[in-house]
């Protein structure tokens, strides 16, 4: 079975994971400092799918997941998350969300981190660390759970940032370039837990990144994205089947993705952009 | 810590302190200093002993006075900075002012509090003791509350978490190690407060006022109060750092930690 069928078979809601419609956003409005930040983006990610946003720096691929995670609200535009606005996601957890810095709580031990989502949504002490341990388990860092954040190496608390994002069992996971501060052997080492890990959890993913190689290996669809304003551009599909290691790394399609993305990024693909557009959606029915 | 990591770094400020007394007992022989120039360390030590009992009894007075003053500063600090977080408005009014006011002897006030209160009265002094620590805990807890780890909001933000679960969650421990950098500044600035104020006037019963009465009197007593006076400064400094030890050695080297 395929990860990404693996994490189909979790999901509750049958419906897709995330659905942005027309979605505009507009820093300071109406001043000489306006910003185009987004203009009519359109997304939609299935259940169970793993999509990788890139773009070069302002393309607004973050200002994207903020708004997915509703941490910032769109100009114009709907967006679903779940089934719900993303408004009611977000108080209602559905989604757990992982950033650049790993963001643990230093006075806490690491499974307590682990624990904070939980304590949030008033679970009860015994029940949380029982959670809380078998998220550890799932990173693999189960022996760790009593130590101090600041005790553990950049790659292991980003592992424990993504087993806090996971601790609610949420359906998506948003990550914003968590792997950005990490060095590259670290890196693919994480990328290869992310997808295990995800896949057994049955995740939805977004993932923000700037690396090629990185959006790649890992996703079912690039978004590709151009900034001022910030738009999709281009999405390709990476049927690199599942699941995912160092050999995959080594595929000639692999490779062959990488250069689609590259080339997607310089603006020199050979179709334009629209109808790259219309194929993404059409690969999407 | 070690034993031997603690050998290695006590022996020489200990070894330095004792060729200095050595240095000093030496130097008032051979240049025959007289004892209202500067008296040798061990006939101050000998007026130390000798006048126990009433250097004790002043060090419990000016001791009180800074305790009291302490507390009662520190509850009101800590009270003001949950206030300055909560009304914006408030804080953009009062915490430049307390910034400023840091930097102000505004030891002086306690001339003008002498007046307010009968001449017997301890109150003044501790008034004085309570403004000085009151804005050295309100600054440093104000910006431990405020000055919150931007990923740790957004994080917070994402599980919409309430804003007193933002409260308790995150700005109230990374207030705590602020809270005891406060401390341990305010601690041995509280007792020289309450000695300093003692200068101003007031009932003369304090190791202040008695340093000021002895002047004219016997210099070795008079000695004797200063060692008295710098021992209740370092019991104070050496309480607040024993308290915040106790309740940081789990947090590591750095409050903020590194997360790269």
């Amino acid at each position: 079975m395929s990860d990404q069928e693996l994490r189909r078979q979790h999901v509750a809601w049958p419906g897709n994971a995330v659905e942005v419609r027309s979605v505009i956003k507009t820093f300071n409005a109406g001043t000489p400092k306006q910003v185009d930040a987004l203009v009519d983006i359109d997304l939609t990610v299935e259940s169970g799918e793993f999509v990788s946003l890139i773009g070069p720096s302002g393309c607004g691929k973050s200002t994207l997941l903020r708004l997915i995670a509703n941490l910032t609200e769109p100009t114009a535009g709907s967006i679903v998350v779940n089934g719900k606005p993303a408004r009611q996601a977000r108080v209602d957890q559905d989604y757990g969300m992982a950033f650049q810095q790993a963001g643990l709580f230093d006075w806490r031990t690491v499974v307590r981190n682990v624990e904070l989502p939980l304590e949030l949504k008033s679970w009860d002490r015994a029940r949380r660390r029982a959670r809380a341990m078998e998220m550890l388990e799932l990173v693999k860092l189960d022996e760790f759970a009593g130590h101090r954040p600041w005790q553990l190496s950049g790659g292991m608390q980003q592992r424990v940032a993504i087993a806090r994002a996971l601790a609610a069992a949420p359906e998506l996971l948003l990550m914003d370039e968590p792997f950005g501060a990490l060095d590259e052997m670290t890196r693919e080492h994480m990328q290869a837990e992310l997808l295990r890990i995800t896949a057994e959890a049955g995740t939805s993913v977004v993932f923000v990144t700037h690396s090629i190689p990185e959006a790649v290996f890992l996703a079912d669809r690039v978004v590709v994205m151009s900034p001022r304003p910030g738009r999709i551009t281009e999405l390709v599909s990476v049927e690199l089947g599942d699941p995912r290691n160092t050999d995959t790394r080594e595929d000639p399609l692999f490779f062959k993705k990488v250069t689609e993305v590259r080339e997607a990024l310089r603006g020199i693909g050979a179709k334009s952009a629209d109808e790259l557009l219309i194929e993404g959606v059409a690969e999407e029915r | 810590m070690t034993f031997r990591h603690v050998i290695s770094t006590v022996w020489p400020p200990v070894l330095f302190g004792v060729a200095f007394l050595v240095a000093w007992e030496l130097a008032v022989a051979a240049f025959d200093w007289q004892e209202y120039f500067l008296p040798a360390p061990s006939v101050i030590w000998q007026a130390f002993v000798d006048n126990s009992d009433i250097v004790r009894e002043a060090a419990i007075v000016s001791g009180q006075n800074a305790l009291v003053g302490l507390v009662v500063g520190t509850v009101l600090g800590v009270a003001m900075s949950f206030l300055l977080m909560r009304f914006r408005l408030l804080n953009d009014m009062v915490s430049p002012l307390a910034v400023a006011l840091n930097a102000i002897p505004i030891v002086v006030l306690v001339a003008i509090f002498n007046n307010q209160f009968a001449t017997t009265s301890e109150v003044p002094r501790r008034l004085m003791v309570t403004l000085i620590v009151y804005f050295v805990v309100l600054v440093n807890v104000a910006k431990g509350l405020r000055q919150v780890d931007a990923t740790h909001l957004e994080l917070l933000h994402s599980y919409a978490a309430s804003p007193f679960d933002v409260l308790r969650k995150a700005r109230v421990p990374n207030a705590v190690p602020y809270f005891f950098t406060a401390l341990r500044v305010a601690a041995p600035l509280a007792v020289i407060t309450a000695f300093v104020a003692e200068y101003f006037g007031g009932p003369q019963n304090g190791l202040g006022s008695r340093i000021t009465a002895t002047v004219s009197g016997s210099r070795a007593t008079m000695w004797a109060y200063v060692l008295a006076a710098m021992l209740l400064g370092l019991l104070f400094y050496l309480v607040s750092i024993a308290l915040e030890s106790l309740t940081t050695q789990h947090r590591g080297a750095s409050p903020k930690g590194d997360n790269t």
